[in-house]
């Protein structure tokens, strides 16, 4: 299912824009993110960010998590299979794990991943990781602008997806 | 076979507004497993539960989705409705349709597509749950007060009165922090100490409250009903128990240079104290930093004068290990540095004051016995010019960027009791606004304003310099719209407040949530703002954020309330989303056992029936109470044993691919 969508940051749409010349659909092309949040903080952040009407575009479906380091490496590859995107992580920031070291591991383990996903060559920017605090509303919604941006940017996800998953 | 509900609610029009709630509810009625749609006003309210209710026996349903707000909000609302009506609380799944899509999405055609793939996916994750059961755990009745501050006091006075024991941890040698360094509180102008000594006394009086003063708590283990803590209690040099706090020790010491810190370093003190003459406990301390005996081996002058025998140089750092049901951090607070802020001087001018020091001017027992006097020449001030929000309301990054609440009142106590003592004394207050919201505080201002003709300026000041023996201050008056020039004899900077330096290392200790100024975050910011999102850990006072005393006593009174009703329980239900390994696959690597950051997973020899194949085999097994449920593990386990109840690797695939279908 394309996802059709009108945008309001001049910078997005005009990457959209952009991106949906190569699109042979007529439908404006909007990428798939998705966002792991941790429990703690990043879901709060965002819960705050809502409760502060700090807008972000639609594209960004957050999956709740304990902790960033309950994100196996194999959801994220999962995403990419089904045609995410962009995936983004996020969770307390160094030091403020609610699990006092869940998110240690987390940049541990996704370090690694990133260079796995430079070596089978889907581009660097389409995975991200970010420490955002339950205060940090307007954070969490900067951090996702930005995401999206540069998601649009960088166009459709074609070097994993399973065309079999696309309808 | 199962059998789902979907109940999508409107939050009135918070959700209905940019969300159509039909198009939700028609595309759910079309979800794999889902028997039954309904929406709803206010799924939240008696009859929005009732409607879940009734469906759930209705239609048999076996697990249900609520599309609504953050699930940080009602899941526990919507589980007990559930378990209500006889379905297992652990089969209700939460949409976030509100903070995460209809409150940050304007357009109602992008909300409404969020909306549905956030509801496809609750319910792709619901058809994976399975009914789980919460297991119990004990309940310590102690409770921690870290701080001896007014909120700390206040905090353990409450939950000592109801019957239940509470140490007090403060790191200084005495109890009372910044309110004891205070002369006057506003808006009655009583006497500080007089309200708050007696405290400090029923503090060290009630059977209920240990005090340890002079001492950190340095780890915290453990979760909401059974913390583990341990405290290092600082070698004082003195036997606590054998002091009689006499003071003759303080007047013998040779080495008297050590700055006073209750008052605010403006007088000296010798290497052995006590802090302030009310202190509590009244035992002297010795500044190890300081003392000649300590650090050269020779003096001992406080060791041959002490009658009572109390000195021991030889005494070491204790510990303390306890354990408790509930932890309260009332941290406290400091004012910020003044020398960041040079066009005011502070560091080169002795006149330029903070507010605190000019409050250790004014008191009795302060350096100058209470006379206002110019610290620089001891001479009689006939000018003195108060700065309103030095580092307060600055987004320039040197500061801070909230309002520290405080300042408005305190300069208008001080400007009050200035002219009232010494009319002769001009007072000029420059500030950006007055604000004082609070029972009796704008008259009291307007008190300062007119009765006492304290001259309010709106405006800031750029620059304060010294010249030919007196003080210069150079602001812009906004409504005359002209820049000013004074020649004063004193500056007070209202300095902001800031959390105590401590907080951040408490707070991690803790697990509690910071946020950038360092306050602690509370678990709702109007529903519950004296608890922490982490269960069993409660704030009282400034180290939630600024406040001044009556609120800080009626937060301190919350608190102990909440510490109160955690401590009556005898059992407490504990999470049942906790790993757990499937022996079948467990292949005894102890890769698990290395990340767990609670010890939770421990191994065991146990006879598996492989596929009718009995043989012996170690495996990983998970202490249910320990566990917290972070999933650490479920990750680094190389064959796929180890998941996460209630977000286990299917449930949060099923939830990737609904996403991205």
């Amino acid at each position: 299912m394309s996802v059709n969508v009108s945008v309001n940051e001049p910078a997005v749409k005009a990457a959209a824009e952009n991106a949906a010349g190569a699109n042979t659909e007529n439908k404006e092309w909007r990428p798939r993110i998705v966002a792991f949040c941790c429990n703690w903080c990043s879901y709060a952040g965002a819960d705050l960010a809502g409760s502060s009407r700090l807008s972000y575009p639609a594209d960004v479906k957050i999956i709740r998590v304990p902790c960033s380091c309950r994100v196996n490496p194999m959801f994220i590859l999962k995403a990419f299979e089904r045609g995410a995107d962009g995936v983004i992580l996020c969770g307390c920031h160094p030091g403020d794990c609610h699990y006092s070291t869940g998110n240690y591991y987390t940049r541990r383990r996704m370090a690694l991943l990133f260079s796995m996903l430079d070596y089978i060559g889907v581009e660097r920017g389409r995975t991200r990781v970010e420490w955002v605090s339950a205060a940090e509303g307007a954070r969490f919604s900067a951090v996702m602008n930005d995401f999206v941006a540069k998601i649009t940017e960088l166009g459709e996800n074609v070097k994993v997806g399973d065309l079999r998953c696309k309808k | 076979m199962q059998r789902l509900g979907v109940f999508v609610c409107w939050c009135g029009s918070n959700i209905a507004a940019t969300v159509d709630v039909d198009r939700v509810v028609a595309e759910a009625k079309v979800q794999p497993g889902v028997v039954f749609a309904q929406d709803y006003q206010y799924m939240c309210s008696e009859a929005g539960q009732n409607i879940i209710k009734d469906a759930i026996k209705q239609y048999g349903l076996n697990g249900i989705v609520v599309c609504s707000c953050s699930p940080r909000m009602h899941e526990a609302t919507f589980r007990k409705a559930a378990e209500a009506a006889g379905l297992n609380p652990y089969m209700v799944e939460i949409a976030n349709i509100r903070e995460h899509c209809s409150w940050i999405h304007k357009d109602k055609e992008a909300g409404t597509e969020k909306a549905c793939v956030l509801m496809r996916a609750a319910v792709a994750k619901v058809l994976l749950n399975t009914p789980l059961k919460a297991g119990e755990s004990k309940v310590v009745k102690r409770a921690l007060v870290i701080g001896g501050g007014i909120a700390g006091i206040q905090t353990a006075l409450d939950i000592a009165d109801a019957g239940f024991p509470v140490d007090i941890v403060e790191k200084n040698a005495t109890i009372g922090g910044r309110m004891a360094q205070l002369d006057k509180t506003f808006p009655t102008l009583d006497c500080s100490s007089c309200i708050l000594t007696p405290k400090m006394v029923e503090a060290k009086t009630n059977e209920n409250i240990r005090l340890i003063t002079y001492a950190e708590v340095e780890e915290v283990s453990g979760f909401v009903g059974s913390f583990k803590a341990k405290i290092r209690k600082k070698a004082r040099f003195v036997k606590e128990d054998v002091c009689t706090g006499c003071g003759v020790c303080m007047s013998k010491c040779p080495s008297k240079k050590g700055l006073n810190e209750f008052n605010m370093g403006l007088n000296n003190r010798p290497a052995i104290y006590i802090p302030f003459a009310q202190a509590i406990p009244n035992v002297a301390v010795i500044d190890k930093t300081q003392c000649i005996k300590l650090n050269t081996g020779k003096c001992g002058l406080c060791e041959k004068v002490c009658t009572a025998g109390a000195i021991d140089y030889t005494q070491q750092d204790e510990f303390i290990e306890e354990e408790y049901g509930a932890i309260v951090m009332a941290t406290g607070f400091r004012p910020i540095d003044a020398s960041k802020f040079d066009e005011y001087s502070y560091s080169t001018c002795k006149d330029v004051v903070t507010s605190l020091e000019l409050e250790r001017i004014m008191n009795a027992a302060g350096p100058t016995g209470g006379v206002l006097l110019r610290p620089s020449d001891g001479k009689h001030p006939h000018s003195i010019v108060f700065v309103q929000c030095v580092g307060s309301r600055d987004v320039s990054g040197r500061g801070k960027p909230y309002c520290s609440k405080i300042c408005c009142m305190y300069t208008a106590k001080h400007a009050m009791l200035i002219r009232d003592k010494y009319p002769d004394v001009e007072v000029h207050v420059f500030y950006i606004d007055v604000r004082t919201p609070g029972k009796n505080f704008d008259e009291f201002y307007r008190r300062a304003a007119e009765q006492y003709d304290v001259d309010y300026i709106k405006g800031q000041v750029g620059k304060v310099w010294e010249e030919d023996g007196h003080l210069v201050v150079r602001g812009v008056d906004l409504i005359a719209n002209e820049q000013i020039v004074l020649n004063t004899d004193m500056v007070v900077l209202a300095t902001a407040i800031e959390p105590d330096p401590t907080a951040r290392k408490v707070a991690n200790m803790l697990t509690a949530s910071i946020d950038t100024n360092d306050f602690i975050t509370e678990a709702h910011p109007k529903l519950r703002p004296v608890e922490s999102p982490t269960a069993g850990i409660f704030l009282s006072g400034v180290c939630q954020g600024p406040k001044d005393i009556p609120e800080t006593v009626s937060q301190a009174g919350a608190a102990a309330s909440k510490v109160i009703g955690l401590l009556s329980k005898n059992k407490l239900t504990t999470n049942p989303c906790v790993a757990h390994s499937d022996e079948l696959l467990c292949n005894g690597c102890s890769c698990c056992e290395k990340v767990c950051p609670y010890g939770a997973i421990s191994y065991d020899t146990h006879l598996i029936n492989d596929h009718g194949v009995k043989e012996t085999r170690r495996v990983a097994l998970v202490n249910e109470a320990l566990c917290q449920g972070c999933g650490a593990c479920t990750v680094v386990c190389p064959s796929g044993a180890m998941d996460l109840k209630g977000f286990s690797n299917k449930q949060i695939m099923a939830e990737v691919e609904a996403i991205c279908l």
